[in-house]
């Protein structure tokens, strides 16, 4: 491998279906060799990932970068280093910013700070105009940008009217709505999961229907136009089962579930910390298992972190005072690893973090235009984008928030020793991540 | 108090912190009783009360705890404090901190309020007046202690010469608006570590969502378990806190769950009906049962006191669990 300017040395090559041994040689941001032992050539350089799995790059379905409007919290250059340090090589910016992303003005404005950040920045368009649930924001004007997926996240589409209305709109244009389920008058007041703990602790409690309501609906509205529909951020059992038969009918659903609500439940309020509020909100052992089951039998097609920064004065306030949200970009990889891994083939986990949520946002190929991204979610194979997970599932990631890269602190992992760690990342072939710190 | 440096709640005091609390409240309402009503065991001490949320009887009723112990009371009134000018919780509690305090009594509209100030302070004990649907520990004793004092009463013994064996199977039944109310939640957990039975009567939508891990029954038809109760314990319907909507009207809410003249008839000749206060006549309570002499709404109050000056020494004597004498009073 004469040419390559960079070679990692040493580490299991993460295929669609199996892994290899094999080093991997880089030139121009692109896989140019694949061997079981590259000799570097001089001047290149030299990555080491003994020991670690070299996967694709992650891809995040669901960032909030906060910018622009709340740069206190985050910013959209911290949150992609934040996201190259987590293995992330493409992030989707969420539209609930100040304002929301809903023209392509701002979408344009985000785009453009997305660019040349450690990790890609795709975003995420907002359905309805300020995101007030009344009326339809220009889709396809934020389609012509790139954009390929809308949503209103941090509150779901109430009328389930619109929401009809937009998907069938939306067809043609080759994008996704992704929906927030949450009836908003069911959830009304709600500051944690409604069950034994909100009932001892005396929060107001959201009950796992308010979700479940409307991801039965929009099962009937993807029935009902055809329109693919993707589902945020699942967290309860019944709202895993209906989306389970929704696919065996043959539905266009797709699904994501966070790394908290595969690992962390509602027992976790019990200290009051504002930290563990985040919506959908922690729920119970039996949800996190069916999330964990759902994630097994491909019910779920991705984790998506719902990365959610929030300025540390926000969270020392009265639990149901503080906004909702944690951070989530630069832990998603060993929790999953955690809770998977035991589970489901290495290959799998991947897949569900990149290949997977690469397809959902339809970033898999290179868009060449201004704002565009390259060829996310792999596979590693020869002529691909370099985009690239070094990840060391023997060592370890020792959670101190002060030593984060968002600019919040909000994690509820604090403390915590998780299995794994992310040691390089690789975005088009420029090793922004070296032995787990940040080059940029 | 069991080791514990604040009262959040009830279940940090345990069955013999319980136990404890109301002996020593048992000596100050002796206190109470002199011309001087007044002891020098506070003395040089500072109490804070950080009233978030409208308060008359339980802030007196602390400040005049306080005040008995000799104790030195600072009263912050939010509505004209820094508070309304967007100092944060963290801000006030550590400027009153700062300030030498060594209590600081909280009430909060948010449910664990107390619990951020605990972890905020780094010398002050703090005391939960009531956070959010909850707890509201303090009720909770003074409703066991005035129910032991009535029950000593009627015995012609001392409350001390019953300990807490007067509680074991007694049948309490809280009725109303569980749902909302820290009083309830701090209640269930103080009976049933003294030993009784707790029945809790409300229509559905005014039960918590889940009982999971309550050592409680539910009954659903107050008539027939108004005859078994030995204690009743009437919670206000809390309008202020939306429980109007969970209840189509006053009307159909007093025929159904009020302690109506007809119902009281019902009740066992001995029973105790206590209520938190303040009461809304003619909605859970009927004004002539109000008016009883089983109702001991007044001597709620004025035990209030007792059982607040014993949370006080307690917590602010940092004597160890069951070690705690009782001050000299002679």
């Amino acid at each position: 491998m004469p040419d390559a300017t960079l070679v990692i040395r040493g580490g299991t090559v993460i295929g669609p279906e199996r892994s290899a041994r094999l080093d991997v040689a880089v030139r121009d941001g692109a896989v140019v060799g694949l061997a079981e032992a590259i000799d570097p050539p001089r001047g290149a350089a030299v990555l080491d990932a003994t020991g670690c799995l070299v996967g694709p790059g992650l891809v995040d379905l669901h960032a909030h970068l906060r910018q622009p409007g709340r740069e206190e919290a985050e910013t959209i250059e911290t949150g992609a280093r934040a996201a190259a340090l987590g293995g992330y090589t493409a992030i989707v910016a969420m539209p609930n910013t100040e304002p929301a992303i809903d023209s392509a003005g701002v979408a344009g404005e985000v785009l453009a700070l997305g660019a040349g950040c450690t990790a890609e920045v795709a975003v995420a368009g907002a359905i309805t105009v300020g995101r007030a649930g009344t009326a339809l924001a220009p889709l396809g004007e934020l389609a012509a940008l790139g954009v390929t997926l809308f949503t209103d996240d941090g509150a779901g589409v109430q009328d389930g009217a619109l929401m009809r209305r937009a998907l069938d709109y939306a067809k043609g244009l080759g994008v996704t709505l992704a929906q927030h389920c949450e009836d908003a008058c069911l959830a009304a007041g709600g500051a944690m999961h409604e069950g034994s703990w909100s009932s001892r602790l005396g929060i107001p409690g959201t009950p796992a229907a308010a979700e479940e309501a409307m991801v039965a609906r929009d099962i009937t509205l993807a029935r009902l136009t055809g329109a693919p529909v993707h589902f945020l951020h699942l967290s309860t059992a019944g709202s895993v089962e209906l989306v389970r038969r929704a696919k065996a009918e043959g539905l266009a659903v797709t699904a994501e579930a966070a790394p908290h609500h595969m690992l962390l439940t509602h027992a976790a309020v019990a200290g009051y910390d504002p930290v563990f509020r985040v919506n959908p909100p922690l729920r119970t052992d039996e949800d996190v298992a069916a999330v964990v089951a759902g994630l097994c039998d491909g019910t779920i097609d991705a984790v998506a972190t719902d990365h959610a920064p929030h300025a540390p004065e926000s969270k020392e306030v009265p639990f149901d005072q503080a906004p909702p949200g944690m951070l989530g970009l630069q832990t998603a990889l060993p929790i999953a690893w955690e809770v998977l891994s035991p589970h489901l083939a290495p290959e799998r986990v991947f897949a569900l973090m990149s290949a997977q949520p690469a397809a959902i946002a339809r970033l898999t190929a290179t868009d060449p235009r201004v704002g565009g991204h390259s060829a996310q979610g792999g596979p590693v194979e020869l002529g691909a984008v370099a985009n690239l997970c070094v990840f060391d599932p023997a060592a370890t990631t020792v959670v101190d928030p002060m030593q984060l890269a968002s600019r919040s602190r909000n994690t509820p992992y604090a403390g915590r020793t998780l299995a794994g760690a992310v040691r390089h990342t690789v975005l088009r072939g420029e090793p922004v991540v070296i032995d787990a710190v940040a080059q940029r | 108090m069991s080791g514990s440096r604040h009262l959040l709640s009830v279940s940090d005091l345990g069955t013999d912190g319980i136990a404890e609390v109301l002996r020593v409240a048992e000596a100050f309402a002796e206190v109470e009783r002199r011309s001087v009503p007044k002891v020098p065991t506070l003395r040089g001490k500072v109490v804070a009360t950080l009233f978030f949320e409208e308060s008359t009887r339980t802030r007196l009723s602390f400040e005049t705890a306080a005040k008995r112990l000799s104790a030195d009371v600072l009263s912050l009134a939010v509505a004209t404090s820094s508070v309304k000018k967007g100092e944060s919780l963290r801000d006030t509690v550590e400027t009153v901190e700062a300030m030498g305090i060594d209590a600081v009594i909280i009430r909060h509209s948010s449910a664990g309020a107390p619990h951020l100030v605990a972890r905020w302070v780094e010398r002050a004990h703090v005391v939960n007046a009531g956070d959010g649907w909850h707890e509201h520990p303090t009720q909770a004793l003074l409703d066991c202690f005035t129910v032991r004092q009535v029950l000593a009463e009627r015995k012609g013994v001392a409350p001390d010469e019953l300990g807490i064996g007067c509680f074991e199977g007694l049948r309490v039944l809280i009725v109303g608006d569980v749902r909302h109310s820290r009083v309830a939640r701090s209640e269930v957990l103080a009976y049933t570590a003294l030993g009784a039975h707790v029945t809790l009567a409300a229509p559905g939508s005014l039960l918590p969502p889940s009982l999971e891990g309550w050592p409680v029954e539910v009954a659903t038809d107050l008539d027939a378990a108004l005859g078994d109760a030995d204690v009743v314990s009437l919670l206000r319907l809390q309008a202020e806190r939306g429980s109007g909507s969970f209840v189509p009207t006053l009307r159909e809410y007093t025929a159904r769950w009020g302690l109506t003249a007809r119902r009281a008839a019902r009740l066992g000749e001995d029973a105790i009906v206590t209520h938190p206060g303040p009461m809304v006549r003619g909605v859970e309570i009927a004004s002539d049962v109000a008016d009883l002499p089983r109702t001991v709404v007044t001597q709620q109050v004025a035990n209030g006191v007792a059982v607040r000056m014993a949370i006080l020494f307690l917590l602010l004597g940092g004597e160890l669990p069951g070690t705690a004498e009782v001050p000299a009073v002679a």
